[in-house]
């Protein structure tokens, strides 16, 4: 590891800014967290990824005091705050509504903290423009929360909780609300300003692309229970379940029965008459143990003549061609009914395009391109 | 602390302001007439003992509101008066809703209002009102002998007639409200919807626009009902001595005969009675707002 | 739905005609110089002289005002209170009870209600006067207060409150500085039915009043018991035109109000 690439979870020195010690929460009988640990840095920008109803939202609230855990600990900075009310702790949320105060101006919306905080006018003042300068708000210090545009809104509710200089900033779905042109600008602003104020952030979002493209590292969650957390690639390129798989990105996921090779390669006996998958990897599988082959489309070479070198290979036909533009998804089907995607760039003008439905073409790739599941 | 004061401060007031009245007046609906301050048997004393006390009660006051006819009768013309005018509320309150409902944007919020604005004037002074009018030499016999549809007046003020028009009058609002929101929410497209599928104007009104409206038309019923049920100042100003309505008899056996314990079981009666209409005004609202969400 | 039709004309003429004839009829009588109400002998104010000078009217107005402005104010208090804690308490011992008291007044006949707390004032042995009319009063409308604000207070949006309470506040401050002023229109809306119901009611007061204490509809009650006067025509037009010059002006800013915010909002989204 490079030391200037920004991994404090690889350093077993650093103390995490937040811990989550076996943290167990339950509405009445149905369980929201599940016994769930967690260290998250100074500095980081954690996404909680997940489902609706998968407990992300209850983590957060818990980091800001609104919930208590059932059972466990969380510690902010080596101190347990499950004791301390939300208006004493020291981290700050924005709200999937925004929840600005509709009767206040966004001058008044974003000074609300500091004066509860008993700061005197000019320090007051001071903080609100430079908050305002950099949500590039400055013009609409004056107005309402209603008689600005969606964006804007977001911007006043991002400055309102940042202006306590919050240790740990929480922000539930803060993009939820935008249009997608507008999102992806946001998404980029909000690095940002993360980047230069220098606050930790934790973000809740179901969109898997934002968290991938904000977060320094993701922790990706089912039914109250951590599926797994890792930097975007890593969990993109080798996730450890079909769960992680399948909830990031498109996947192929063919299951077969693991035979072991040599060394680091088995190969995967997945259909009657179809030649056995080869697969590279570090991890360990019995003799005829089910496991799972979970290969991106983009990863998959199609082609009209059989390649002559390569580690997987087999025929079928096309089925469905989805255009996306700046990418075309085949949708291939194998002669035993198995529909696999593969993904070509689209360099070359439409016209010119070499396969259409119903034409045979072969699939292939390496035995590094997939990754071989046990569950 | 404070969220147990907050709960207390109302939770006190309503025990102590409408719950223990209300039992007294079950208890002394229990107890006799006396010719004492205040006019009853028992009073409760400590030396007596809550046993001695209990063993005065008896169900003396209702077995007589059974065997006295007017009791029941009182009763019984209060739901018929009640049942009548929530019916012609409704069958007027309808059009006036739809109307509404189909009015250009524009004029609906005027509409509104004026639907609203007498709801907030007096209303003893609506029915007050209606006095003058009804009157032998009142404004409608007036009217009706300058036509000629009738030659001699018309003895309306007085009789059961007054009340129902009384009752529509004042209630009318009630009606209108909750059908007008079942109606303005109907989508449009709907009707067009059921006429494209070869319903004439009419039956699409029938089969679309008043199941829609169902929950507001059930609404503006009760609306009208509970409150005509128990009615004094109707009755006792527009109604005639003929007029038999349960608030009437209540107030008089109270105010005029002294009689607390009757009043006070003709009070318990009444209220028994409308705990079917309100529990099932209940049920409807609830449905109603599930259906909503 | 659209397609205005004939009918619907025709049934909203004659409706609105319905509710305003009479109330009309009543305006124009009050300028009646007869003293009988059903003829027309020219136009005059002298009842409404008459009516300024009767000082057991004056009297009872003043009395009304009174009670109506103390129950008004408690009322909105607890009634605010109840609405809060009915919206925002979760459980606690006897919240059947606790929405059960609050919403039976609203169906309870009047005179049931009036009887009940005359017995309650008679037993503890509190003499009747204004006192007892305003904890009447005070009784039933903030049941009506507790309905206006708690169905605001359903649709409040939590999060304002938890943001409050996120940026420092203790949950007092919260309400004070956050919810209160959000929900102010409709707890001002709650305040002004609450006055309403108590300038208006004749049946509870009537039961909970004694000799010492009239209030303006007693009054009126016994006036026109004995037949229509000009007096009281005088006396509700002048009620009658207070409430509309009211509802019109408040409707008016309103519309205004919610206008210029569209227009606003439709400016933020350009901009």
């Amino acid at each position: 590891m490079n030391s200037t690439v920004f991994a404090p979870w690889e350093d077993p020195e650093q103390k995490p800014l937040i811990r989550f010690q076996n943290v167990t929460k339950k509405f009445g009988s149905f369980t929201a967290i599940d016994n769930l640990s967690l260290d998250i840095y100074e500095r980081e920008f954690f996404a909680l990824l997940g489902p609706s109803g998968c407990g992300k939202t209850t983590m957060m609230r818990m980091l800001a005091g609104f919930e208590n855990p059932t059972s466990g600990q969380i510690e902010l900075s080596g101190r347990n705050i499950v004791p301390v009310p939300p208006n004493k702790r020291a981290v700050n949320m924005m709200f999937q509504s925004y929840a600005l105060f509709p009767h206040l101006t966004i001058w008044e919306n974003i000074a609300f903290g500091l004066k509860r905080e008993g700061k005197d006018k000019e320090t007051i003042a001071t903080r609100v423009h430079e908050m305002l300068r950099l949500t590039r708000l400055e013009r609409f210090a004056k107005r309402k929360p209603h008689q600005i545009s969606g964006g804007q809104r977001q911007r006043v509710a991002l400055a309102r909780s940042l202006a306590k200089a919050p240790t740990l900033l929480l922000l539930d779905e803060p993009l939820g609300a935008l249009d997608a042109k507008l999102r992806q600008d946001t998404q980029f602003e909000l690095m940002d300003i993360q980047e230069k104020t220098g606050t930790t952030f934790v973000i809740v979002t179901h969109d898997q692309e934002e968290a991938m493209t904000v977060a320094s590292r993701v922790a990706v969650m089912d039914e109250g229970k951590l599926m797994q957390v890792a930097t975007p690639d890593r969990i993109y390129e080798t996730p450890n379940s079909v769960y992680v798989a399948d909830f990031i990105g498109d996947v192929n996921i063919i299951e077969g029965r693991a035979r072991f090779l040599e060394e680091g390669q088995y190969e995967i006996d997945w259909a009657e008459g179809q030649q056995a998958l080869h697969a590279a990897t570090s991890a360990k599988f019995d003799n005829g143990q089910t496991c799972y082959m979970a290969i991106r489309p983009e990863k998959i070479t199609i082609t009209a003549d059989k390649p002559e070198a390569a580690d997987n290979c087999v025929q079928g036909k096309i089925h469905d061609i989805a255009y996306l533009g700046n990418l075309s998804t085949y949708h291939v089907e194998l002669p035993n009914g198995t529909i696999i995607k593969a993904q070509t760039a689209n360099t070359r003008r439409i016209a010119r395009r070499s396969f259409t439905w119903e034409d045979q073409v072969w699939l292939s790739w390496t035995a590094t391109a997939g990754v071989m599941l046990a569950r | 602390m404070r969220r147990f004061a907050l709960i207390a401060l109302p939770y006190a007031w309503l025990l102590a302001l409408f719950l223990v009245p209300f039992l007294i007046v079950v208890k002394i609906s229990l107890s006799d007439v006396a010719l004492s301050i205040p006019p009853y048997f028992p009073q409760f004393s400590w030396e007596e003992g809550i046993g001695a006390f209990l063993a005065e009660l008896d169900f003396e006051n209702f077995v007589f509101l059974t065997q006295d006819s007017l009791y029941w009768k009182a009763y019984l013309s209060s739901l018929f008066i009640a049942l009548v005018s929530t019916a012609l509320t409704l069958m007027i309150g309808y059009p006036v809703a739809y109307g509404m409902a189909r009015a250009p944007e524009e004029w609906r919020p005027t509409l509104m209002m004026l639907i609203i604005l007498p709801f907030w004037t007096s209303f003893l002074i609506r029915v007050y009102a209606w006095m003058g009018i009804l009157s032998q030499e009142g404004f409608l016999n007036q009217f009706l002998l300058w036509t000629g549809i009738i030659s001699t007046p018309l003895t309306i003020l007085n009789t059961n007639t007054a009340v129902y028009i009384g009752i529509v009058y004042t209630y009318l609002p009630f009606m209108v409200l909750p059908i007008y929101a079942a109606l303005d929410r109907l989508d449009g497209s709907l009707i067009e919807a059921a006429e494209d599928l070869g319903c004439s104007r009419l039956s699409a009104f029938w089969l679309v626009t008043v199941p829609m409206s169902r929950n507001g038309i059930i609404a503006g019923c009760f609306l009208v009902f509970i409150p005509a049920l128990g009615e004094f100042v109707i009755p006792s100003l527009l109604g005639g001595s003929g007029t038999l309505m349960i608030g009437k008899v209540l107030w008089e056996e109270f105010f005029s005969n002294r009689d607390w314990p009757v009043a006070s079981a003709v009070a318990v009666v009444l209220l028994l009675i409308l705990i079917i209409p309100i529990v099932l005004f209940q049920r409807n609202q609830q449905r109603a707002s599930e259906a909503d969400q | 739905m659209s397609r205005f039709s004939w009918f619907n004309a025709v049934s909203l003429t004659l409706g609105f005609a319905f509710l305003y004839i009479p109330m009309i009829i009543l305006v124009i009588f009050s300028f009646n110089e007869s003293k009988l109400v059903t003829v027309w002998a020219g136009f005059s104010t002298k009842w409404y002289g008459e009516l300024l000078a009767n000082e057991a009217f004056l009297d009872a107005a003043w009395v009304t005002l009174r009670v109506a402005v103390f129950s008004s104010t408690l009322a909105t208090i607890l009634g605010t209170a109840a609405a809060y804690v009915l919206i925002r308490s979760g459980r606690f011992f006897g919240r059947t009870l606790f929405s059960g008291m609050i919403y039976a007044p609203l169906v309870m006949p009047e005179v049931i209600t009036g009887l009940s707390l005359l017995l309650l004032f008679i037993g503890i042995g509190l003499e009747r006067g204004v006192l007892t009319i305003v904890l009447a009063h005070t009784t039933f409308s903030m049941c009506y207060v507790s309905v206006v604000v708690s169905s605001r207070l359903a649709t409040f949006d939590k999060s304002l409150e938890e943001a409050a309470l996120d940026l420092g506040c203790s949950s007092a401050q919260a309400f004070r500085l956050v919810t209160l002023p959000i929900i102010a229109p409709a707890v001002i809306s709650g305040w002004l039915l609450a006055f309403t119901l108590s300038l208006d009611d004749l049946v509870i007061a009537s039961f909970a009043t004694g000799p010492s204490a009239t209030t303006l509809p007693i009054k009126i009650f016994s006036a026109v018991r004995l037949g229509v006067s000009p007096e009281i025509n005088a006396l509700s037009t002048i009620m009658i035109s207070i409430v509309t010059v009211g509802v019109i002006t408040a409707s008016l800013v309103s519309k205004r109000k919610m206008v210029r915010e569209r227009e606003e909002e439709l400016m933020a989204v350009r901009s």
